[in-house]
Parts: C-alpha cells; sequence; structure tokens
C-alpha cells in the first residue's frame, strides 16, 4: 500500500492542521506534480516557502478541478545558506513565478530555471544588493534590431511598471516587463498588524480595484480558520458584491479599450454605465469600490428591499444600454479590425504559462474558481463559465460582454434567493484561531482566481500570509501577446488584459 | 451608418453633473465626521482602540482625515456621538485643518493665509496636473481619471491630466510612496518646470494610510516640499478632488 502523498481538501475557504500535512523528499515531491500535471484540470493555487525556526517547509496547493477539491503536499528542507534544488519550471513552465518568488524572498537556487530573474523586489528579500536599477534584461545583439523602454511612469494615470520591448522595426520580438514599484509590503504587514479589522482594511488596498474580490478571500480564509460560518442571507450578498465589481470593470474595460482604438463615442457610452454600477455600490456602503463592504463573519449594510430595488432597477438601465453600444462595437468593420487576430495568446501557451481567470477563459482555458472550487453564495446555485476560443482581442472584449450579461442574469437570481430576516449579523473583529493550521481561501476576482493563504503559530496567531492575485500568473499572457504584433497595438492588449500591478508587488 | 448610433446617442443623454460645486452624493457617502460635544473620554478610548489606522485621537476626541479610511466603524459603536455626514468637500492646504474635533461641525474651508501668491495667478485659468501613482492600490488612480470622465469633465475648467511632466504645472501623488518608486516619483517632480504646485490626494498619500510606518514605503519625497492641497479619502471621491482645486485656485 502506497502512503499518501498528499492530503484532498474538499471545501472552499477550507482549512487543516499543518501536521496533517504530508511531508515528501524532494525528488518524490516532484514527481508528485509531475503526476498531478498530467491532469488538464488541475493547476498551482500555492506554491511558497514557510520558513520555521530551523527549518524550510515548501508547501503546494494544488486545484484538482474535476474532483472540486484542492491537494496539500510539502518538502521539508533544513534551512541553510546555499540551499540548491532542481527546478520544476524546467519541466513545468507555469511554475516559473512560483520559484522565481523564493529564490528572490529566501536566496533558493533552482537548477535549469529558465528565467530565475526577481518579480517585485521586495524590501525584505535576500539579495538586498540587487536593485530595480539592475533588472536583468534579455537582450538580442544585431544592427537591425532596437530597444523601447516604457516607464515606470505611463503616459496615463495608471499603476507604474517598466516595459522594454525588442523590436525590428515596427515588429515586437521581445517584451519584458518589470515590475515591483508598487511594493508596499503587503504580505509582512498581515503577520505585524494582528487586528482583524486592520487586516480587512488592508486586504481591501491590495488591489483597490479587487477590493471586493480579495476581502472576499482575507474574510472567507479568517472565518474558517476561526470555525464561523455566515448565514446564507450574508453570503447571497457578498456574491452579488462581487458580481457587481465584475459588472462595473468590465464596462470600464470596454470604454478603455475603445478610447484605445479612438472610438469615442463607444468610450464615453462605456465610462458613463460604469458609473451607473459603481454609483450603485456606493449607494449600498457609501464607497465606489466596495471598501467597507466585506466584513467578517456579517455585515454594516444589510441588503434592504430599498437597495434590492436600487439594484434591479439600475441593472437593466445597465443591461439595456450596455447590449446596445455593444452591439454597435461587434459589427463596425473598422473596430473588428483592430480586433480580429491581433494579440493572439493560444490556448497551448495559456497552458503553459498558468493563465488563470478571464486570460485563460478567452483562450480557451476554462479556469474559473466559481465553478470548479464554488464559494459562498456559488454553493448554492450552478454557474457556466463562458469560455471563447479565438484568443485574441476580439475574444477578450467579447468576454467581458459576455461575462457583463451573465453576471447580471446571476445577480437577479441571487436577489431572488435573498431575503432579509430578522436583525443582520455585525461583524466580529474578535476571534480565536485555529493554532497550528494551514487555511486557503478561493475567489474568483474580475481578473481571476484570487487565493490566500495563511498559517498560524500554536497560538494561532497569523504568522505567515500569502496573497496571489490573478496578475502573478497573467502578465506573461501580457509579454506572449504582443510577440510578431505592431508595438502600436500593446496598449491596446495591455488594455485587454488590465492587470495588476499593486496584486503583483503586494 | 451614423444613423446606427443616434438611438444609443439619444438613449444616452446628458450625463455630466451640471454643478459640480453642489452636486449632492448618498447619505451612505461617508464625508467630513461630526463628533458630538458630550462623548465621553470612556467612549473615545474605545474608538481610538478600534480604529485600524490611529486617527482618533484623545482630549478632546479628534478624528484625523488625513489617517481615516472612513471605514466608519467608529461611527457603528456610537451612533449618535460620531457620524459621518455626506459632505464631500473636505480637501485642504493645512494639514493641522484635517483633524476634525468633538463639538465642530462646520464646513472644512482652505486656509487662505497658506496658498501661495503665485498658484492664484498663474493657474487660475488653466491647470494641467502630472499624477504619479507611488505604490497606490489603482482605487485612487481610477478616481482621478473619473474626474475627466463624462460625468465630472473636470476639462469644462481647463482642469486635466497630461502625459507629460515637461507639459504639467502640478503633481498629483497617490498612493503611500513604495520605497522603489522614490526615485522615480523625483525625477518627475523635476523635470516639471517652475512654479509648480504638488497636491497629495488620498489617504495612503496623505499620512501611508492603511500601510503607515511600513519598512517597505520611503516618505522622504513628502518633507522636501510644501504641499499644495491634501485631498483626503479611501480613494477620495472625484467630488472631493475637483472642489479642492478649484478652491485651491481661486474659481468660482
Amino acid at each position: 500500500m502506497e502512503e499518501k502523498r498528499y492530503i484532498e481538501l474538499t471545501g472552499n475557504p477550507i482549512s487543516l492542521k499543518l501536521a496533517e500535512i504530508p511531508t515528501l523528499e524532494y525528488q518524490m515531491f516532484s514527481n508528485l506534480i509531475d503526476d498531478l500535471m498530467k491532469e488538464e484540470g488541475n493547476h498551482c493555487l500555492a506554491y511558497f516557502l514557510f520558513p520555521g525556526k530551523d527549518r524550510y517547509k515548501f508547501i503546494c496547493c494544488m486545484g484538482l478541478d474535476a474532483n472540486q477539491t484542492i491537494a496539500v503536499f510539502s518538502h521539508d528542507h533544513p534551512a541553510q545558506e546555499n540551499v540548491v534544488l532542481d527546478s520544476i519550471t524546467a519541466r513545468h513552465f507555469r511554475f516559473h513565478v512560483f520559484e522565481r518568488e523564493i529564490h528572490e524572498n529566501y536566496g533558493i537556487d533552482f537548477i535549469d530555471h529558465p528565467w530565475l530573474k526577481p518579480v517585485r523586489y521586495p524590501f525584505d528579500r535576500h539579495k538586498r544588493s540587487d536593485i530595480m536599477n539592475t533588472y536583468p534584461f534579455y537582450s538580442i545583439g544585431g544592427e537591425e534590431l532596437h530597444e523601447v523602454g516604457v516607464g515606470p511612469v505611463h503616459a496615463g494615470v495608471i499603476e507604474p511598471g517598466y516595459f522594454r520591448f525588442i523590436c525590428n522595426g515596427e515588429n515586437v520580438l521581445h517584451l519584458e516587463i518589470q515590475l515591483g514599484y508598487q511594493h508596499r509590503g503587503v504580505e509582512r504587514l498581515f503577520v505585524e498588524r494582528p487586528g482583524v479589522l486592520q487586516q480587512t482594511v488592508l486586504s481591501e488596498s491590495i488591489a483597490g480595484d479587487t477590493a471586493i474580490g480579495h476581502s472576499l478571500a482575507y474574510v472567507g480564509l479568517l472565518e474558517s480558520l476561526g470555525g464561523q460560518q455566515v448565514s446564507s442571507q450574508v453570503s447571497l450578498e457578498r456574491g452579488i458584491a462581487l458580481e457587481l465589481e465584475r459588472i462595473a470593470i468590465h464596462i470600464g474595460d470596454t470604454s478603455a479599450i475603445c478610447a484605445d482604438i479612438a472610438y469615442q463615442f463607444g468610450q464615453v457610452v462605456n465610462e458613463a454605465l460604469r458609473t451607473i454600477v459603481i454609483n450603485t455600490t456606493q449607494r449600498w456602503c457609501g464607497n465606489r469600490f466596495g471598501k467597507g463592504l466585506m466584513r467578517p463573519c456579517g455585515t454594516h449594510y444589510p441588503l434592504t428591499p430599498e437597495i434590492e430595488t436600487m439594484i434591479r432597477k439600475n441593472l437593466k438601465e445597465v443591461e439595456e444600454r450596455y447590449l446596445q453600444i455593444t452591439g454597435r462595437i461587434f459589427t463596425m468593420p473598422s473596430i473588428l479590425s483592430r480586433f480580429e487576430t491581433i494579440g493572439k495568446v493560444t490556448t497551448k501557451q495559456a497552458m503553459l504559462i498558468g493563465a488563470v481567470g478571464m486570460a485563460a477563459r478567452s483562450s480557451g482555458v476554462t479556469r474559473d474558481i466559481r465553478w470548479s472550487h464554488p464559494f459562498g453564495a456559488f454553493r448554492q446555485i450552478h454557474y457556466d463559465p463562458v469560455i471563447l476560443q479565438t484568443c485574441d482581442i476580439w475574444s477578450r472584449v467579447m468576454l467581458r460582454k459576455m461575462e457583463v450579461e451573465r453576471s447580471i442574469a446571476l445577480i437577479r437570481e441571487l436577489l431572488d434567493m435573498h431575503e432579509l430576516t430578522g436583525t443582520p449579523e455585525k461583524p466580529r473583529y474578535e476571534f480565536h484561531l485555529q493554532p497550528d493550521s494551514l487555511a486557503i481561501s478561493l475567489t474568483e476576482g474580475w481578473r481571476g482566481e484570487i487565493c490566500h493563504v495563511a498559517i498560524t503559530d500554536d497560538n494561532g496567531k497569523i504568522i505567515h500570509y500569502k496573497v496571489k492575485d490573478p496578475s502573478f500568473h497573467n502578465w506573461m499572457a501580457l509579454a506572449l501577446a504582443v510577440r510578431n504584433q505592431e508595438i502600436s497595438d500593446f496598449p491596446l492588449c495591455n488594455k485587454s488584459y488590465n492587470l495588476s500591478y499593486c496584486g503583483n508587488d503586494l | 451608418m451614423l444613423l446606427r448610433e443616434l438611438p444609443i446617442f439619444f438613449r444616452h443623454g446628458r450625463q455630466f453633473v451640471p454643478d459640480l460645486r453642489r452636486g449632492t452624493l448618498p447619505e451612505t457617502f461617508p464625508g467630513r465626521p461630526v463628533i458630538s460635544p458630550d462623548i465621553t473620554p470612556e467612549e473615545t478610548l474605545i474608538v481610538a482602540k478600534l480604529c485600524p489606522v490611529q486617527a482618533i485621537g484623545m482630549a478632546p476626541c479628534s478624528i484625523d482625515l488625513g489617517k481615516c479610511v472612513f471605514c466608519k466603524e467608529c461611527a457603528f459603536v456610537l451612533p449618535g456621538k460620531i457620524s459621518f455626514t455626506n459632505d464631500f468637500r473636505i480637501a485642504v492646504n493645512n494639514r493641522e485643518k484635517m483633524i476634525i474635533r468633538q463639538g465642530v461641525d462646520e464646513p472644512v474651508r482652505l486656509d487662505p493665509e497658506k496658498i501661495r501668491k503665485e498658484i492664484r495667478s498663474i493657474f487660475r485659468h488653466a491647470l494641467k496636473l502630472r499624477q504619479v501613482s507611488a505604490g497606490g492600490d489603482n482605487s485612487a488612480e481610477m478616481e482621478m481619471n473619473a474626474t475627466g470622465n463624462v460625468n465630472f469633465d473636470m476639462g469644462r475648467y481647463g482642469i486635466e491630466f497630461v502625459a507629460s511632466p515637461r507639459h504639467a504645472d502640478g503633481l498629483v501623488i497617490t498612493g503611500p510612496i513604495s520605497g522603489n518608486m522614490a526615485e522615480a516619483l523625483q525625477i518627475c517632480y523635476d523635470a516639471i518646470p517652475g512654479p509648480k504646485l504638488v497636491i497629495v490626494a488620498g489617504t495612503d498619500a496623505i499620512s501611508g494610510g492603511i500601510f503607515q510606518n511600513g519598512e517597505a514605503l520611503d516618505r522622504s519625497f513628502l518633507s522636501r516640499y510644501p504641499i499644495d492641497l491634501f485631498v483626503p479619502g479611501n480613494p477620495p471621491h472625484p467630488l472631493t478632488f475637483i472642489n479642492g482645486i478649484l478652491d485651491l485656485t481661486g474659481r468660482k
């Protein structure tokens, strides 16, 4: 009888005792990943190093979509200088960013890693002498080629990041993206600021455009570690808020994409529609981004019948007008010529880099936590993700249109199930967390899979916290999308992904 | 083909807010707080301990808008003693004036003494701004973008965000200023021709907000130059930002 190589967990969010996690020799650990990777639906949710007193614990959490479960397993290594391990990335490229992160934070060397470059230059990095200005950019010799550098400050009012293109004339051969400018030390702050309210507010600021997605992941994690359940009413409200966030951003993105192809009418109409959606959230909780809405164990803003009527009314208005304008966008030849076959990331490439969320679904890969690991409200309904096959900008814009429609229908369904009964539960900030445990919480934010992992000590205090924004995987998709494209299509490719800088930099 | 856009155009209608000075926001919007004069020191202690960003001061009870993340938790604990009005005009040019003390219920206004002379004489009719996000979480950045959108249309006053610092009259900083961004921020400031103004927008930028005293930050830039306008909010509402600039430049 073979010893169990991993523990399979059903449920999301979910917690378990650290002692329950199987520990494997590195060779076994690496073989297990090979075995799990054979199944297309399996993908790595989190792979990180948890530094103990004199031991390094490598923990891997793998999502097994077909079983709707999470596999957890680990490798234990004595903590010492110059740890050298065989790279998993060499065989499974999608692990590249996890190994880069471990290398950057703890100085572990991975043999045969093809791209062992800095991820975000955290303030507590292993090698302090590596600074932003010494990033080892890839370069190609030759007199015909030239390099174009952009950033970190960009032309628009957006976050900072540095892009370096290698071009042959107008043609982009290679794009390398250097991030880290937004690094605020979020993961460390989760450990240093033990107050639950502080952590909740912090989770809302991981990426302000995904305030609801990230804070939902955090409160789920906390409730799981604290052994708390929320009422069906509160979990439905959380689902509605999450979908409102998705609708608002998708419409805003449609507007930004119209702006980039100089279709000003589409830009302005969509802009106004986004305002209606975020003002709906503002009317509900006071903040246009939903900050303050997600609180552990309850809510300050129960969904009253008045709010419900307002949401239904506004969504009807938005739905009609959004379908009208997108109907126009998708029939105009001058627009379609900018969308079709531009910025392709094939299904094979998307699988290779481990794309998640919109970036995966628009390239024909079925990745949606609402479907594979249903949480909260999504346990009460069935959600079928939108998957498109053309892999280009058209498919990424069309995905937004279809997801807006789907989310509006979803909100109506959730509102139908929602019933305001009795006095709503108030949030709680005093918790006793399960000691010596690991908890994992997944949500599907508008960009894709959000994963939070926490580890507690023997007093139930959080001593390690990991945040994974979908952008962590998806930045590589943008780099691939612009290959062999004209450099003038870069802004459009960039907007079509709309990735998070601060979500990556933390 | 334009005919196909007419139905969309009619349905779109007029979206702009006609009077940005007197717009109204919903009751739930947290703007200027009001603290009841009869709040007790014991009650103050409770909320001061609860506040996630240490924005509440003791004796007299006060809320620092530069630190406040507008989570309203203090108002939920002490309803009737602390409340947040929907008054969005809370931008000021004096850090001291951002502290709202107990028993004070009057509008927050700019300190005319502190406005540099050249601001009103040079930037009164047109103002071009360069925004730099330094660790901002993208909510403040999106609100800055919204100031110029079809609803708020800040461009009607000749106030705009521009791409190049060389074209700008001032710098708008969002985010708590990450160490990794400190150098780029300085370069951007240096590239703006003088006279120039500096605006910090959002709680993160004013005090560091939830990231205050974080080891990954480098906020030394703010101690090197005078700050002309502080715009509180998490993120700052477009109306707060626009009204702050109109007040600063002396517009009606």
